[in-house]
């Protein structure tokens, strides 16, 4: 077989080629349209991430709070039962739940887009997992710490505020920074509910074109690329956020 | 909005979801043992300490691990017609993907499981003089195993939810017999609810079964 790359310059409306394989006037080409994907996939998965990352921390909080009244029981057994429930479908089908099945239950749903929809679903679905970092992060902190946050005289909301969450957040940034690498990827369920997202892109382009390798092949470098990316970026915050001496840097061997 | 059950029959069950739903178990079940198979053999070529075995093994491992599911289900449908040189369906693509896939997460689960014997096993099996391969089958693998069994079953859990996932390339399981039953019959709310509770309680009874078997075998140490 042979390649054929200026499959991403062709006009995905006429069967012309740009000569800077952006399309001019109105025209896009399947290289405009990979990148509008792109963008999309990446939307996608940072307003999820947003949204997994308030709702997972909450939720991951709150299940580790001591079982001293009735109230810190039932916000521990919510976090509890959320997890079970939004881990154990799988996310697919939370997608089609968000789509198909919660706007007939509340209507104003109904003037979502797919978009939202998608990236409501995938936050929903990560939440579970980032809650279970949480928790295992807060679980790591030594006890003495929460001991010292009670005798210094604090609620516990002030504990969690000033002693507990500062430490265990910093302890959950690797596990966070694969769930960021996992929330890309898991975006490309998106195709099922028509975002063109990079996925979407790769079936229907490969459809049209017949050049299914190269655009798979553009598709999957797009991929390896965000996932290096956001891998980066959460490593710099990682080293940035680094209290002096307390969590050493894996590298740095303990100490 | 009214939710209305009564279409639910066992006609209908059996004609549009069963299939499916042996389908999902079926690629569940072939995908777990290929894929703890060959991801054995990966991690073996990984731990080999010879480049040439390890970092072809390793590259196979990070790649399959960086791009999503479902691009490698629709690449593996787009090549193995051309690779093999005649058509095949979608639920065989399906099931070669998931063997390739999860191998390279079986691998990374084997080779922690590996990692964690120690050293003193390894050396023990060496001097009462057996070979390498006597060493990995009869010390080290089986007792990697053992200390593995709730990761693994963790990991088929998730394999038994990212099935759902050939959906991409058109295959029939279990999801795919909910909703075209719900095509079929106009009432699609209902049969992706339902197929959401048999997703959910599948995976909390099987994860809470996992929870229970962790504690029987943990190895005494």
């Amino acid at each position: 077989m042979s390649w054929n790359w200026e499959v991403f310059c062709k006009s995905t409306l006429e069967e012309d080629f740009s000569p800077v394989c952006f399309g001019t006037g109105g025209e896009i080409t399947y290289l405009d349209w990979m990148l509008s994907a792109w963008g999309w996939t990446m939307s996608v998965s940072a307003l999820g991430l947003v949204v997994a990352m308030v709702l997972g921390v909450l939720m991951g909080t709150l299940r580790t709070l001591p079982p001293d009244t009735l109230l810190t029981r039932c916000l521990a057994t919510l976090g509890n039962a959320w997890v079970e429930l939004f881990r154990n479908i799988p996310v697919l089908v939370q997608v089609f739940l968000w789509y198909h099945v919660l706007p007939a239950f509340f209507p104003v749903m109904k003037g979502f887009s797919s978009f939202i929809l998608v990236s409501l679903a995938l936050g929903f679905f990560t939440s579970s997992r980032i809650a279970e970092q949480v928790r295992a992060g807060i679980g790591a902190l030594p006890r003495g710490q929460r001991f010292a946050a009670m005798a210094m005289g604090l609620t516990t909301v002030q504990s969690y505020r000033y002693v507990i969450l500062p430490m265990a957040l910093r302890i959950v940034i690797p596990p966070l920074t694969s769930e960021s690498m996992n929330i890309i990827k898991n975006s490309s369920v998106a195709f099922a509910v028509s975002v063109t997202e990079l996925t979407l892109f790769a079936m229907q382009a490969q459809e049209e074109t017949s050049r299914g390798i190269e655009i798979y092949l553009g598709v999957t470098a797009l991929y390896a690329i965000s996932a290096l990316t956001v891998n980066r970026v959460m490593a710099l915050i990682e080293s940035k956020t680094r209290v002096p001496g307390f969590i050493a840097a894996p590298s740095s061997g303990g100490h | 909005m009214n939710i209305d059950l009564s279409f639910y029959s066992w006609e209908l069950i059996r004609s549009y979801v069963l299939s499916g739903f042996i389908f999902s178990i079926q690629l569940t079940v072939i995908a777990t043992v290929g894929g703890i198979f060959f991801g054995t053999l990966l991690a073996l070529m990984r731990l080999s300490g010879k480049p040439f075995l390890a970092v072809p093994a390793a590259a196979y491992v990070n790649l399959m691990r960086s791009i999503p599911l479902v691009m490698v289900i629709l690449w593996f449908f787009l090549l193995m017609p051309t690779i093999l040189g005649r058509p095949i369906g979608a639920e065989a693509s399906a099931i070669i993907t998931f063997v390739a896939f999860e191998a390279a997460f079986f691998c990374e689960i084997m080779r922690s499981g590996i990692q964690s014997i120690s050293r003193g096993q390894v050396h023990a099996g060496q001097a009462m003089g057996m070979t390498y391969s006597q060493n990995m089958r009869l010390i080290i693998l089986p007792q990697a195993f053992r200390n593995m069994i709730p990761v693994l079953l963790t990991q088929t859990i998730i394999l038994f939810q990212d099935t759902s996932l050939v959906y991409a390339i058109g295959a029939y399981d279990m999801l795919k017999g909910f909703e075209v039953a719900g095509k079929n019959f106009g009432r699609p709310i209902e049969t992706y609810l339902a197929a959401a509770v048999i997703y959910f309680l599948i995976c909390f009874s099987l994860s809470k079964l996992v929870r229970v078997l962790q504690q029987r075998v943990a190895i005494i140490r």
